[in-house]
This record gives C-alpha cells, sequence and structure tokens, in this order.
C-alpha cells in the first residue's frame, strides 16, 4: 500500500479518541476473538503500524439488515473504530459519494489496490435473464461483483443471503439467486451467515482480516470457526430444561413462564451454528430464546426452505405431500401392514382348499410339497 | 422311491419311517448373534429416536432433579455405537466366514439364475406358483431386501454418527470421519429429518421381514425361524429343483 497511507491508530486519535481507549479496544477485541492475553498487543501493534486496509462494501438482493447490524455494533467504540479501521472506501448505502464519483471510487481501489482489498458483500446476484433483476450502476450486479472480486485479497460474505442464498433463493427462486460463492470462485471466501449476522461477530471478522492481514480458521462450510464452531443449543442457557426433558407445550403455558425449553415448538437450536447463546444481541442484552421464542435456524443453510419455525418434526416437500417424517412414516407402516393382513388372509385360504383338494401323495419324499 | 436301504433312522412299533431330509449348516454363530444383537439394538434405537424427535410429557420439579431427555438420548447413543462395533464384526466375518456370510453385502446382478430366482419368489409371493423353490442361503429376493436393508443401516449409522459428532464438537474424530454426510445435507435439519425417515424405512423392513420370516418357516420348502437360531437349514423335502 503507498506510504502515506494513515493506520488506524492515527486516525483514531485524530478522532479525540485516548490511548487508554484504544488499548481497551484492542483488549476487549481479542477476548472477543477467544485469543490469548498477548494477542491484544499483538492487535495494538498491528493498528499503530499498518496502514488501513481498504474495504469495498458492494450490496446485491439484500434488505440492508447486514448493514443495520453492523453499524449497532455494542461497544460504541467498537463501531467507531471498526469504521476507521477499514477506511470504507466504497459503500453505497452509506457512503457520501453518489453516482459516476462512486463508480469511480471502485474504479481507483481496483488499480490502486490490486490484490490488496477486501471485497465484502451483503446481499447476492440473480443469474436468471442474464442478471438483470438487480442492476447496479447501470450494469447487472453479477458482473460488478465478479470484476471487482477478481482483484480482491479475500471476500467476505455477509449473511445468509451472501452465504446461501436466503429469502431471495428459497424455493421457487424465480430470479435464480445464488449465493457468491457459486460466481466467485478464484478467492477465498469467508461466510458470515445470519439474518443478519450479530454485529459483534461482524467486527470481530473485519478486525482479525485487517489487523492480523488473513483469514480467521474457517469450518467445512467457510464460517469462521471462532464464531460458528457450536450450535446454539451447546450453549444454551435453557439446556438444563432439554436434559430434563421439561418442554414449552403451548406459547402461553405455565413451562413458557417458567423458561423451559422451547424444542417442542420448534426451536432450531440443536441444527443451528451461530454464537447467538454466548454473544448475544443487541450489546449482550438478550437473544431470541432468552425472549422467549425459538431459534428459526437463521444463520444455516437454505432455512426458509426447511418447513415451519415452530415445528419440531419439520415437512418434507420432497414427497408431493405437506407431513413430517412421523406421519409419512406412520401413514407407510400402516399401509404395509394393511397389505401384509391382507396377504396373510389370502395365503389361509388358499392353503385350506389347496389342503382339502390334495390328499396325501408320496408324502416321504415332497412333504406335500412340490417343486414349482 | 423309498426302499428300506435309503430310510434313516428306525421305524416305530407302528412301521412308520422316518423321512429322509437334508440339513445344511448356514448361519454361523457370529452372524446369529450379529442378527440377534442387531434386532434388539434396533428396537432400543427405534423407541429413543421416536421420543428425541417426540419428547415425553414434561416432567415437572427442579431441572436439576431430573435427567430424563438426557438419559434417552444417551441410551441412543449407546446403542447406536454398539450397533456399529456389531455391525464392524459382521463386516469382518464376511471376510473370513462361511459363503453365507457374504450374502448381504453384495448383489449379484451378473447370474441370470438369480434374476430369475427374483421372478419366481415374486410370484410365489402374488400366489402364481404352488411352491417355492429350496435355497440354503437367502433367496433371491430376501436377498434383494436384506441388502437394501444393509444400505440403510449403513446410512443410519453415517447420519447417525454425523449428529453425534455435532455435540462432540467440529475438532472431534466424530466430527472428521462423518463430517462428511453435512457436505450432503449442508443443514443439518434435513439430516435430523433424513435420519427420521430412515428409522421409519427400517421399521417397515422389519415388519414386512418377521412377516415373511414366519410365513415362509410355515408354507416354504425349508426352515427359517429355527435356522437363525440353530444355524441349522433344515429342507422338508427332497425334490431336486433343478435336475441336472
Ligand atoms: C422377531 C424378530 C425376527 C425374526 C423372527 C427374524 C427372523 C429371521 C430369519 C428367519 C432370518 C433368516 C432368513 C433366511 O433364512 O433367509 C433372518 C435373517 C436376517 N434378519 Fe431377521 N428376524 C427378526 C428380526 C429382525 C430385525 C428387527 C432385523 C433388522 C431390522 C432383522 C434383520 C435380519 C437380517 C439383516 C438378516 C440376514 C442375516 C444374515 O444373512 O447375516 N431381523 N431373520
Ligand atoms: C437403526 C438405527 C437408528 C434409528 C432407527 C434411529 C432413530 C433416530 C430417530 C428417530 C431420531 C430422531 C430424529 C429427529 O427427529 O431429530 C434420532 C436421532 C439421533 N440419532 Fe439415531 N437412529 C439410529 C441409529 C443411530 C446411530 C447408529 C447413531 C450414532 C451414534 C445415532 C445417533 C443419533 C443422534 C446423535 C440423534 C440426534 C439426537 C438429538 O438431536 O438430540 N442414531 N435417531
Ligand atoms: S431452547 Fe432451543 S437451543 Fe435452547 S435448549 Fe431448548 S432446543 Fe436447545
Ligand atoms: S437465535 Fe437462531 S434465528 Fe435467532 S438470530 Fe440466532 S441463529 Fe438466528
Amino acid at each position: 500500500m503507498g506510504a502515506g497511507t494513515e493506520t488506524f491508530y492515527d486516525v483514531i486519535r485524530r478522532q479525540g479518541i485516548t490511548r487508554r481507549s484504544f488499548h481497551k479496544f484492542c483488549s476487549l477485541t481479542a477476548t472477543s476473538l477467544g485469543l490469548g492475553p498477548l494477542a491484544a498487543t499483538n492487535i495494538a501493534n498491528a493498528l499503530e503500524t499498518k496502514p488501513r486496509v481498504p474495504v469495498i462494501w458492494m450490496h446485491g438482493l439484500e434488505c440492508t439488515c447486514c448493514s443495520e447490524s453492523f453499524i449497532r455494533s455494542a461497544h460504541p467504540l467498537v463501531k467507531d473504530a471498526v469504521l476507521s479501521m477499514i477506511s470504507l472506501d466504497y459503500d453505497d448505502t452509506i457512503m457520501a459519494a453518489a453516482g459516476h464519483q462512486a463508480e469511480a471510487i471502485l474504479e481507483e481501489t481496483r488499480a490502486k489496490y490490486k490484490g490488496q482489498y477486501i471485497l465484502a458483500v451483503e446481499g447476492n446476484p440473480p443469474l436468471n435473464e442474464d442478471g438483470m433483476y438487480c442492476i447496479d450502476g447501470g450494469k447487472p450486479f453479477v458482473e460488478k461483483l465478479k470484476l471487482m472480486a477478481d482483484d480482491a485479497m479475500a471476500v467476505i460474505a455477509w449473511g445468509a443471503c451472501a452465504s446461501w442464498g436466503c429469502v431471495q433463493a428459497a424455493k421457487p427462486n424465480p430470479t435464480q439467486a445464488v449465493p457468491i460463492d457459486k460466481v466467485i470462485t478464484n478467492k477465498p471466501i469467508i461466510k458470515v451467515p445470519g439474518c443478519p449476522p450479530i454485529a459483534e461477530v461482524m467486527t470481530g471478522v473485519v478486525t482479525f482480516v485487517t489487523t492480523f492481514g488473513k483469514l480467521p480458521e474457517l469450518d467445512r462450510q467457510g464460517r469462521p470457526k471462532m464464531f460458528y464452531s457450536q450450535r446454539i443449543h451447546d450453549k444454551c442457557y435453557r439446556r438444563p430444561h432439554f436434559d430434563a426433558g421439561q418442554f414449552v407445550e403451548e406459547w402461553d403455558d405455565d413451562a413458557a413462564r417458567k423458561g423451559y425449553c422451547l424444542y417442542k415448538m420448534g426451536c432450531k437450536g440443536p441444527t443451528t451454528y451461530n454464537a447467538c447463546s454466548t454473544v448475544r444481541w443487541n450489546g449482550g442484552v438478550s437473544f431470541p430464546i432468552q425472549s422467549g421464542h425459538g431459534c428459526i435456524g437463521c444463520s444455516e443453510d437454505g432455512f426458509w426452505d426447511q418447513g415451519g419455525f415452530y415445528d419440531r418434526l419439520t415437512t418434507i416437500k420432497q414427497f408431493g405431500v405437506e407431513a413430517n417424517a412421523d406421519k409419512i412414516g406412520q401413514t407407510a407402516a400402516v399401509v404395509v401392514g394393511g397389505a401384509i393382513v391382507a396377504h396373510a388372509g389370502v395365503t389361509v385360504v388358499r392353503n385350506m382348499a389347496r389342503r382339502s383338494k390334495e390328499n396325501s401323495t408320496d408324502n416321504s419324499r415332497s412333504n406335500g410339497k412340490s417343486a414349482g | 422311491m423309498t426302499e428300506i436301504a435309503r430310510v434313516h433312522g428306525v421305524g416305530d412299533a407302528n412301521g412308520e419311517r422316518a423321512k429322509s431330509l437334508q440339513t445344511i449348516y448356514v448361519y454361523e454363530a457370529p452372524v446369529r448373534i450379529w442378527h440377534w444383537a442387531n434386532a434388539a439394538l434396533i428396537l432400543v434405537l427405534c423407541v429413543t429416536g421416536y421420543f428425541i424427535g417426540t419428547p415425553l410429557p414434561s416432567v415437572p420439579g427442579e431441572a436439576s432433579a431430573s435427567f430424563q431427555m438426557g438419559y434417552i438420548r444417551f441410551a441412543h447413543f449407546a446403542a447406536g455405537q454398539t450397533l456399529i462395533v456389531f455391525f464392524l464384526l459382521r463386516l469382518y466375518w464376511a471376510f473370513v466366514g462361511n459363503k453365507f456370510s457374504r450374502q448381504i453385502f453384495y448383489l449379484p446382478i451378473s447370474k441370470r439364475i438369480w434374476w430369475w430366482g427374483i421372478l419366481y419368489e415374486l410370484k410365489w409371493y402374488m400366489f402364481l406358483v404352488k411352491d417355492p423353490k429350496k435355497y440354503v442361503g437367502h433367496n433371491p429376493l430376501a436377498h434383494v431386501a436384506m441388502f437394501s436393508f444393509m444400505l440403510f443401516l449403513v446410512f443410519m449409522m453415517a447420519s447417525g454418527m454425523a449428529l453425534y459428532s455435532e455435540g462432540q464438537g467440529i475438532d472431534s474424530w466424530q466430527y472428521k470421519i462423518f463430517g462428511f454426510m453435512f457436505s450432503i445435507f449442508p443443514n443439518a435439519q434435513s439430516l435430523h429429518t433424513w435420519h427420521h425417515l430412515g428409522m421409519w424405512a427400517i421399521t417397515i423392513f422389519a415388519i414386512v421381514h418377521v412377516y415373511a420370516a414366519v410365513r415362509e418357516d410355515i408354507l416354504s420348502r425349508q426352515s427359517m425361524i429355527s435356522s437363525i437360531v440353530s444355524g441349522e437349514r433344515l429342507f422338508r423335502d427332497d425334490i431336486d429343483d433343478f435336475p441336472r
């Protein structure tokens, strides 16, 4: 990066933030990333010496909930810090520039910071009709996305949209919206799913990438392990009620008031990888389950197509009928059981008829049987 | 045909003669032990699995005083892993046991007589022929059923271990081995659903299997239930099915 580019530390000092607050931020970040005490010093050091990493933040088909979440990071400093840390060069939703001026920034960043900037993508591209369902600055979004990804260092996929497709890719997906990893195949992609992702998780990921200049460790599905390696269920504070066998059966029953487990109300905590039950939302105030509603699995692949949010056994559409595994299985078992009873009945009748017709032949050899 | 010289055993005071019947040792002890252990474990897995999907009514009192769901899940996981151990032993036996111990692991699709046998056995079940053929191992139709059952069993073990690995954590050896299931079913919710459907598939197999075993035991030309208990197959007549 060119000489004279400011460091993060320069920027925040200019904004009037004290050195003390700066170090507080560094240790807070180190903690939230699950790193040891030494990491705080490393982060501070990196932020004081390394030039800021430019970030391009693009928007495809989306609802902007990821941006909304991001700017509500718990610690007010965190938000300021991250926004200044990453020299957010382009974000068409919150930037001052507009029109041609804005488009020029994209070109400039691509030329000046080739292979050095981070491309953060909120939303996803629709492919149907050559991408005409999402036009951005006069061009199909999918083309712009590919172009900007070509020269990026790494790509961050914000939210369920960019990571999995979310509601616009739910069946029947008329615009053929696809997650960004279907069109960006030549760059490492960090998926930060959720609808939206938790603010602290987003800032944590950005901080990690910009301070250490590398990607965090990712899991099988491309999510940062530090935030997505456990299910909501694994750290849910209602888990003792689950293990005890204490469940809410109705939304307004006594068990609901007592805060029992929401498993029977369709809570998707047991199948959802996210940090809600540890980091929580709105500055650690609460999270859905704490507020009495089950997890709907918003950070999971295709969560819109997994059947009802309030069913434990979700519907299966593959069979052309709306039924859950138990209904399908029980129906099939009853049908087969009925067929067996009928078959046994016919067998008995046939045997009685056969016995009365046959008078014992060469019993010693055939035992009343034949070869065909 | 029944000259005294060919008769085995002793005639009694009424001059009755013992019939000349063949027996052959088919299911070796490890196969039989696996069969019954497998059946018992599957029963436990179906009952506990059902209650994992649809838990019992809530337990009253303090959460710390009860571990009902915990015990049901523990029983499921313990039975599941025992099932896997027995499966591996059975797989080993397929290599060292007699040729009938291998039968349920492959289908002889290149043999025309085998295809003919499936058709014949189907006709027997559709009451189109008078009596079935005799087989030392499984009859061809049963062979298909057993093989499909084994596929379902493998799916249940792989999906079960994948679900289990979620609880053990993504750094566990279980996840390293069975995590690939999440590349096929990226959302664990659908893996739960398929694991659950697998239970019904196996339940239906068991219903049909027990019916067929009892029916064949009564009607066919060979022993069935006593064979899977003692290992010996008794043929109830000595008519040649395929005269040379
Ligand atoms: C009361 C219950 C059961 C009875 C009476 C029974 C009976 C039998 C009989 C008679 C055979 C031998 C079939 C033949 O000779 O061709 C057999 C084999 C077999 N049964 Fe069962 N069975 C029972 C339960 C089950 C269950 C619950 C399962 C699994 C869901 C099962 C799976 C099998 C398998 C896989 C074989 C093949 C064994 C081999 O070749 O290694 N059985 N059973
Ligand atoms: C024939 C064999 C099996 C049957 C019939 C069976 C049945 C079931 C059923 C019905 C469920 C509930 C699914 C749901 O609705 O969420 C379940 C869950 C589960 N099974 Fe199995 N299962 C079998 C084998 C196994 C094996 C071999 C394992 C491996 C250890 C296993 C591990 C699990 C786990 C981890 C769960 C999820 C428990 C939870 O979410 O709390 N299962 N099983
Ligand atoms: S409320 Fe949901 S996440 Fe919490 S223990 Fe119950 S099922 Fe698990
Ligand atoms: S609790 Fe579940 S549905 Fe709610 S935000 Fe977290 S992952 Fe999404």
